[in-house]
């Protein structure tokens, strides 16, 4: 298998500055992914799952350790990689999935959807007709399409969301809980597209409420839960 | 030798009235204007016994170019009968013992507020014109230091936009007289209020112009053979007024510019502006002798 | 406690402008102390810093309204070379006209309010030579749509017009002659909240179809948020930090930057 990330020595915390303090999120973590290897991430809350899906994405800047990502103009340090060139990655090679749409007024669902392909050079018609395929498959109604998604409900937004946010193959994508409150027929579509973009070589890394949603994909599951016993009330929250 | 030798006996005052170092200013800042056309050159206007705005600037000019052989012309809005003429004429003469005329054809130098005579201009002859507001840019930009830096980068957008302004709220160019020109390709002057139809006599004419103004103190010049070019949009074209087809009733002359007389039945009668060239044309129809010049307006229209 | 970053290994265009080491005083008062800014083609730069904190006196500059006492500015544009900050006045207003659009929060600095909407537009268009009315007229009438600007209010003066129409008109002035960099100063301040998110939307639509790269400067993190592809945060003349827009808002660094996040509604 090709080898995508290769995360070394990891660091991240929070120094606030107001509380003049500082909070560990998690310390010297390594692993690594492959293309077409789905790994989840499990760990109790503030086990910093989250925490470590956007410190890849650098939503986080980490503070220690490297990420080295194989992109197609060869292997970056994602973790001291240029503000420009991560920027770069994000439109091309690595993509980050909520469940929280970015909704703008006046902008159609359709369009939305179409978004990043319009950003990666597909022409106009084409990205829309592979947004609607997209909207139609997630189960999002023909005449929604071309409505505002800022008035839709929490789940169709959601669904918007997802089209959207998978709608191009990249070579890395990062799940943040993306099937929380989603209906059955949602779920099931959600997990055809991961399937389908696992086929093609897209390594992903997870943090899924309900890890049962997307067994079948999952290949590996890293427990990011330090060596201190959470209290009961805690741990019933755990996943998996 | 003497000191009373060497100098001139006592006299009321200086020949021309004006005292040497003023005419020596104004030759200098004649010079410099003639050798950047269109440029607006700043001179120490001089007390003249006449008020500000009444063509103290043209008078100063041409005080200063006469000589005893200068024969005078002085219109105002094309007549040589109006009182300001009148004055003018008669005070150079007085002051400077100067010839005068009225015939366009037999001056040596002319000055006019408001008007170029409608026979063309020969390279002998100087035409001074008296200048109200010098400053082009003074509608867009009242700041003067400001409007020098525009002249200087030669930034006349504004000029521009004004034309558009105008076609944009009123369908056409509204401007009528002070057409503003681009002199020499590089400055945009005001031809003081000239009307349109004036504005191609000053294009590569033979005579040189000078004009002057005196209460703002400022003098430029158009050089003998120098393009002056309306401000136009290459697809809205320049037009003079509308005066080619109307008939002097008193001259019978057609195709030159004309003053409307309102009368009493609410119609108009036209009688020609140049009221030399007017009267030229009753004298040969009464078979008097009389020189006619060639005129730029051929049938109403200026050749190309 | 961060790492430093390298220089762009992917993206290897060069930046399209480069402002470096510029330092400013007003009498004694230090405006700016040795800021350095680059933005790449395509790319929202959103500055972002309270009231005297230097950035609207660093957009100035970046529109060559003023010169500081240090520092080099460059655009990275076919025949412009050499720090900005050394031309004269006449390259100054040329590269100004055609290569840089502005939109000032006040529109009065950018607009002739009495003039015609349309005119306003246009004079930008006979700057730069153009000397066909119906040229003209078509020229501002498209760059007033792509602003979405109502067409049949053209040619109203714009100080008959709301405060959100007349930000339309300095838009649609800034990029009628397709310039490389809009800069924006305080775009949407002052705006009705709707108003204020539909001007937002227009200068997004514009900057995707339009691949302009931005400078914008706002103290509204609202505003920054959902332009700014990086964003750089500015105190006292200073800049306190910079990063991409997610990262400042999700894990700002420095205590301004924490402070001026978390008092954010």
């Amino acid at each position: 298998m090709t080898r995508v990330l290769d995360i070394s020595g990891l660091t991240k915390g929070f120094t606030l500055h107001h509380l003049n303090n500082r909070i560990a999120a998690f310390d010297d973590i390594s692993f690594t992914v492959d293309a077409g290897e789905f790994v989840l991430l499990k760990g109790a809350n503030g086990a910093g799952k989250s925490t470590l899906l956007r410190t890849l994405y650098r939503s986080y800047v980490p503070q220690a350790g490297s990420i080295t990502f194989q992109s197609v103009h060869g292997a970056i340090d994602l973790a001291r990689a240029a503000d420009v060139d991560i920027a770069h990655l994000r439109r091309t090679e690595i993509g980050f999935v909520t469940q929280f749409l970015l909704a703008r007024p006046r902008v159609s669902a359709e369009a939305i959807v179409a978004e990043p392909l319009r950003l990666a050079g597909v022409p106009q018609d084409e990205a829309l007709d592979q947004a609607r395929q997209a909207l139609a498959k997630f189960g999002v109604k023909q005449d929604l399409w071309r409505a505002y998604p800022t008035t839709f409900s929490g789940g169709e937004q959601q669904k918007v969301n997802l089209a959207r946010a998978l709608i191009v193959p990249q070579k890395l994508l990062m799940l943040d809980e993306p099937t929380a409150s989603l209906d059955a027929n949602a779920r099931a579509a959600l997990v055809n597209r991961l399937t389908e973009l696992k086929a093609q070589g897209t390594a992903m890394i997870g943090v899924f409420h309900h890890p049962g949603d997307v067994e079948k994909l999952i290949d590996r599951v890293i427990d990011l839960t330090p060596d201190f016993t959470p209290d009961e009330e805690e741990r019933a929250d755990v996943a998996l | 030798m003497t000191l009373s030798a060497l100098t001139k006996p006592w006299e009321a005052m200086s020949y021309g009235f004006l005292d040497g170092s003023a005419k020596r200013e104004l030759r200098r800042k004649m010079l410099k204007s003639v050798a950047v056309p269109g440029c607006q050159m700043p001179y120490a206007s001089r007390e003249v016994p006449m008020a500000r705005g009444w063509g103290t600037g043209g008078l100063q000019v041409s005080l200063t170019l006469v000589n005893p052989q200068t024969r005078v012309k002085v219109i105002d809005q094309g007549a040589d009968d109006s009182v300001n003429a009148a004055s003018i004429r008669r005070f150079i003469a007085r002051v400077a013992g100067t010839p005068t005329t009225m015939d366009t054809l037999d001056a040596d130098l002319i000055q006019s507020r408001h008007r170029i005579p409608e026979e063309i201009l020969r390279e002998d002859q100087i035409l001074v014109l008296q200048v109200p507001n010098p400053e082009p840019l003074r509608p867009v930009q009242p700041n003067m230091s400001i409007a020098r830096q525009m002249h200087a980068d030669a930034d006349y957008g504004r000029m521009w936009l004004q034309l558009y302004e105008q076609i944009v709220r009123s369908g056409r160019v509204m401007q009528g007289a002070s057409y503003p020109s681009l002199v020499h390709g590089r400055h945009v002057m005001t031809p003081s209020p000239i009307p349109r139809w004036d504005v191609p006599k000053l294009n590569m004419s033979k005579h040189l112009t000078i004009l002057s103004a005196g209460r703002e103190k400022r003098i430029f010049a158009v050089p003998p053979y120098t393009r002056v070019e309306p401000l136009v949009f290459s697809d809205v074209p320049y037009k003079v007024e509308e005066h080619a087809h109307l008939t002097c009733y008193r001259s019978g002359t057609k195709g030159f510019f004309m003053n409307e007389i309102p009368q009493d039945d609410s119609t108009s009668a036209y009688e020609v502006s140049d009221s030399e060239w007017g009267v030229k044309a009753i004298r040969q129809r009464e078979s008097e002798p009389v020189t006619i010049g060639e005129t730029w307006y051929k049938n109403g229209e200026m050749p190309e | 406690m961060t790492l430093t970053l390298d220089a762009p290994r992917i993206v290897r265009t060069r930046a399209l402008l480069q402002v470096s080491n510029v330092s400013k005083s007003y009498g004694p008062v230090q405006a700016l102390r040795n800021v350095s800014a680059h933005a790449y083609p395509g790319e929202v730069l959103g500055i972002v810093g309270e009231s005297g904190s230097g950035k609207s006196t660093l957009l100035r500059m970046m529109n060559l309204e003023e010169t500081p006492d240090q520092g080099s500015y460059t655009l990275d544009l076919p025949d412009v070379q050499g720090n900005l900050f050394d031309l004269d006045r006449f390259a100054r207003r040329m590269l100004c006209a055609t290569r840089i659009g502005i939109v000032y929060q006040n529109p009065h600095l950018g607009l002739l309010m009495k003039h015609s909407s349309s005119g306003n537009v246009a004079e930008r268009l006979l700057v730069a030579g153009e000397r066909s009315f119906a040229t003209l007229r078509a020229k501002a009438t498209e760059a007033l749509e792509a602003s979405e600007f109502p067409l049949d209010r053209l040619d109203a003066p714009p100080i008959e017009l709301s405060g959100g129409m007349q930000q339309r008109v300095q838009l649609a002035k800034a990029i009628a002659l397709e310039p490389a960099l809009l800069l924006l100063d305080e775009p949407t301040t002052g705006l009705d909240v709707s108003v204020q998110a539909l001007v937002l939307d227009t200068l997004k639509r514009l900057q995707q179809d339009r691949k302009i790269t931005m400078v914008i400067v706002s103290h509204d993190l609202g505003v920054i948020r959902t332009l700014a592809d990086r964003v750089m945060v500015m105190r006292r003349g200073e800049v306190v930090e910079t990063g991409l827009a997610d990262q400042i808002f999700q894990d700002p660094q420095h205590a301004y930057t924490q402070q001026l996040v978390h008092a954010k509604l």
